[in-house]
């Protein structure tokens, strides 16, 4: 092992434990929320493992509650992992020179810190490395398995989840993703057609459609818009900054 | 065995498997084969994290009861100014207030 890729494994484990620290209530909460909606210990950890997107576990695990069609389900989970197209498509150019087998295993772990480390480590001019993306990545996705088993046998003890506040959390931590998009183009107006949809969706037509009609207000929104300048930019001329 | 997973569950959990490795893939095979994509649809795609996300909270914040817009209110506040951490503990504490100490 060369000093270089020594220094690689340790940059990546310091970042991803940085990460996982801060992710670790989230998945503490998709385990006791989980099992608060009916999922076993094993079938939480199950999604942990095969999903690892804590957005999606936790609305996916909401709506199983819901007596929701399952296919309903499974397109909920798309609709909140959707912005992963997007980064996958941003990092297509630092992350070209990897075997096909290490674009398609590093790739599974990508989630919005894996994507964020990734893009500042190309900024700063470094090249991604398989290793250093795989040590990142594990380093967040085993400390996620563990936590959720953890908060999948805490959840096992928690009667109520109203009396000690945890029905609160959800809500709260979807408003703060919202809040943490505010810099885009068009937020105010797209966030503000959701909210009026989903909130006239869910009186008219009732829970789980307020979800699918409130996101196509906010997207339709965004469609029709005036475009601002700098968003209708090339995107092949990204894709091939580094080839 | 048959007490730790449902088939049902089992199935929607690896379709929404399926899924979502589709997303995590789908950009960079896109991308890799296009030169361009249409302003509009980027500008559509770009809106979809905080239009479906929004859906989660809004009915909750406004259907939920007075204990739950209140504390939503207080953490959209915080929210502004701090990250998600504090903000989910600000939340926490201004709920379990409401519920225990004047509700």
């Amino acid at each position: 092992m060369t000093p270089d890729t020594k220094e690689e494994i340790r940059d990546a484990f310091r970042r991803g434990i940085a990460v996982a620290i801060a992710a670790s209530p989230f998945a503490v909460l998709f385990g006791a929320v989980s099992i608060d909606n009916g999922l076993t210990v094993a079938e939480a950890t199950l999604m942990s493992a095969t999903l690892y997107a804590g957005a999606s576990q936790l609305v996916g695990v909401e709506l199983f509650n819901h007596h929701v069609a399952p296919w309903l389900v499974v397109l909920s989970i798309f609709a909140v992992n959707f912005r992963h197209v997007l980064y996958s498509a941003a990092i297509a150019p630092h992350i070209r020179h990897l075997t096909f087998w290490q674009k398609a295993t590093s790739l599974f772990l990508l989630t919005d810190p894996q994507f964020a480390e990734t893009e500042r480590r190309a900024d700063a001019g470094i090249r991604v490395s398989y290793i250093w993306l795989m040590v990142l990545g594990f380093s967040v996705y085993v400390p996620w398995l563990c936590l959720t088993v953890v908060g999948g046998l805490l959840g096992n003890l928690i009667g109520d989840p109203r009396a000690i506040g945890i029905d609160v959390l959800l809500p709260v931590y979807f408003m703060g993703l919202v809040l943490g998009f505010r810099k885009r183009a068009n937020w105010l107006p797209v966030v503000l057609a959701s909210g009026v949809g989903s909130v006239l969706a869910m009186h008219f037509v009732g829970s789980p459609w307020h979800v699918s009609l409130g996101a196509l207000a906010g997207v339709a929104v965004a469609a029709l818009l005036p475009l601002d300048k700098e968003s209708a930019a090339p995107v092949g001329d990204v894709a091939e900054g580094e080839a | 065995m048959e007490n730790m997973f449902h088939m049902q569950t089992l199935l929607i959990i690896a379709a929404g498997a399926v899924a979502t490795y589709l997303t995590r893939v789908g950009g960079y095979v896109f991308i890799t084969r296009m030169k361009r994509i249409p302003p509009r649809a980027e500008a559509a795609l770009n809106a979809v994290p905080a239009a479906v996300l929004t859906t989660l909270v809004a009915p909750a914040a406004v259907t939920g009861g007075w204990d739950v817009s209140i504390t939503m209110a207080v953490a959209f506040l915080v929210g502004l100014r701090l990250a998600l951490l504090p903000m989910l503990a600000v939340g926490w504490v201004v709920v379990m207030l409401l519920r225990h100490v004047i509700g």
